[in-house]
């Protein structure tokens, strides 16, 4: 009897955080509904794992993609609905027409294009040299010669200090197995480089003591833009590239960037 | 048959930073539980009392996090600077050195007080007593449990790959997320994880055999 007690209680209390839950989406879901006056609702989808571009923080959405994309809506007169899902599934939701957009710090590659038609590219991502603060011999990839390279492993940080070893003349590339690790390995003076993508590691500086710089050109040149169906949203793609426009050059594309990766 | 053939350069490297860590680790932990031991059956109260915390301390805490605070923690002092294979070496012998302390009070307990009482009788000093009489068939029966100790602190290297040692399970997970062939590269890193402690299994039972108890 006892653990049928239990048993109902715990699924009361699911109950009560599902619905906590559902309330909490609706609220930073952004502009529900397309009753209003002033234009349709798009639905965006976006991944809200990948700080600093889309996150959760008390309990909603923030990040550059989630700025850069009310700041277009704002501009064009279109309304959006906020779709949080997991990454992978984003594009198969495209195809499928239960989204109209998709923000999520997708780099343009060629596959995608085969499934997607892309914005212009709105931020330059790629890897970057990060030392720490005190290190001014390090300021791009021809000095590190000799060097300890720290590393997470299977990232694309990884792949590009093991292409580079030999040319490079790195000393050792050391393999962690998360970004805190590597990041404190550099820190501590225990290894004199680490290769990470640079918004990330950008924002881990930020929002941490971590007593860390980026130095030298992007190591590679991976572009993110914004994702529609192909071939059947020329109209809305045309309103997410003016929009874009319209938001640098007014420096509201700025002014978010800062916002989450000044230093 | 090529995956393995690119895998086992890489992974033979790796099992050799794993043996050689483990041997070393083991040597100091050996000195250090010892020591320990000594001082944990000592009859001044200060050093039973430094014996008795250093055990419970490293037994009280998991070997993740020892490690942990051994390379992040102290290396973020500014006085201090351990490179990753020292550090993995210190971690060991620490870890092993209290469990081995723990052996080896059991082994000196375990043989009988009259051995000690005849010796002394026989005109042995304390110190003689333990070095000529009680630690040679205290280790003996000890035997065993060390090469228990031993294969578990092999297999604790695994985890030094947290800190970046590229010994055995390091290479594997390296290897593994260049090629995506789990299945095979995993299994043959627990094929040499099994194989060398096969070994000093037999090593083990061969020395058990030499120094049978008569």
């Amino acid at each position: 009897m006892k653990k049928i007690k239990i048993l109902s209680f715990l699924m009361a209390m699911m109950l009560a955080l599902a619905a906590c839950g559902s309330d909490d989406a609706a609220n930073s879901g952004g502009d529900e509904g397309s009753g209003e006056d002033g234009g349709t609702t798009y639905t965006v989808g976006t991944d809200t794992t990948y700080p600093p571009f889309e996150f959760e923080e008390g309990g909603k959405y923030k990040g550059i993609d989630i700025d850069i994309i009310n700041a277009i809506a704002e501009e064009e007169g279109f309304k959006i609905e906020l779709k949080p899902m997991d990454f992978g599934g984003i594009i198969p939701a495209i195809l499928a027409d239960q989204l109209d957009v998709a923000i999520a710090g997708m780099s343009i590659t060629d596959d995608r294009k085969e499934k997607v038609d892309f914005s212009d590219p709105y931020f330059d991502a790629g890897l970057t040299l990060v030392v720490s603060e005190d290190n001014n011999d390090i300021t791009s990839v021809d000095d590190l010669e000799g060097k300890v390279v720290a590393v997470k492993n299977g990232t694309t940080g990884a792949d590009y200090a093991e292409k580079m070893k030999e040319e490079a003349g790195i000393k050792e590339v050391r393999q962690f197995n998360d970004s805190p690790s590597m990041f404190q390995e550099v820190a501590n003076g225990n290894a004199d480089v680490l290769i990470e993508d640079y918004p990330v590691i950008a924002y881990a500086i930020k929002t941490s003591n971590l007593d860390l710089k980026t130095v030298g050109d992007r190591l590679n040149g991976d572009q993110y833009g914004i994702a529609v169906k192909k071939g059947e949203n020329q109209e809305l793609l045309e309103k997410i590239n003016s929009g874009l426009q319209k938001i640098k050059d007014n420096g509201k594309y700025d002014e978010i960037l800062n916002r989450y990766l000044e230093e | 048959m090529e995956i393995f053939q690119e895998a086992l350069p890489v992974l033979w490297a790796g099992l050799k930073l794993t043996a050689y860590i483990t041997l070393l680790g083991l040597l100091f932990g050996f000195i250090i539980g010892l020591i320990t031991a000594l001082f944990r059956l000592s009859p001044i109260p200060p050093l039973r009392w430094i014996a008795i915390w250093f055990i419970n301390f490293v037994r009280g805490t998991p070997f993740l996090v020892q490690l942990f605070f051994i390379y992040f923690g102290l290396n973020s002092l500014p006085f201090i600077s351990l490179q990753p294979v020292t550090a993995g070496v210190v971690g060991i012998a620490i870890n092993a050195g209290a469990y081995i302390a723990e052996i080896v009070r059991a082994g000196i307990q375990s043989i009988d007080k009259g051995q000690t009482e005849a010796a002394r009788t026989l005109g042995l000093t304390s110190a003689q007593t333990m070095r000529y009489i009680i630690l040679p068939q205290a280790l003996r029966r000890m035997l065993p449990t060390f090469v228990n100790q031993a294969i578990i602190s092999l297999k604790d290297t695994s985890l030094l790959s947290v800190i970046g040692i590229a010994e055995l399970t390091q290479r594997g997970q390296v290897v593994v997320s260049a090629t995506y062939e789990p299945f095979k590269i995993w299994g043959m890193v627990a094929l040499m994880y099994f194989i060398l402690i096969y070994l000093l299994t037999k090593l083990g039972d061969f020395i058990e055999r030499r120094y049978e108890l008569r």
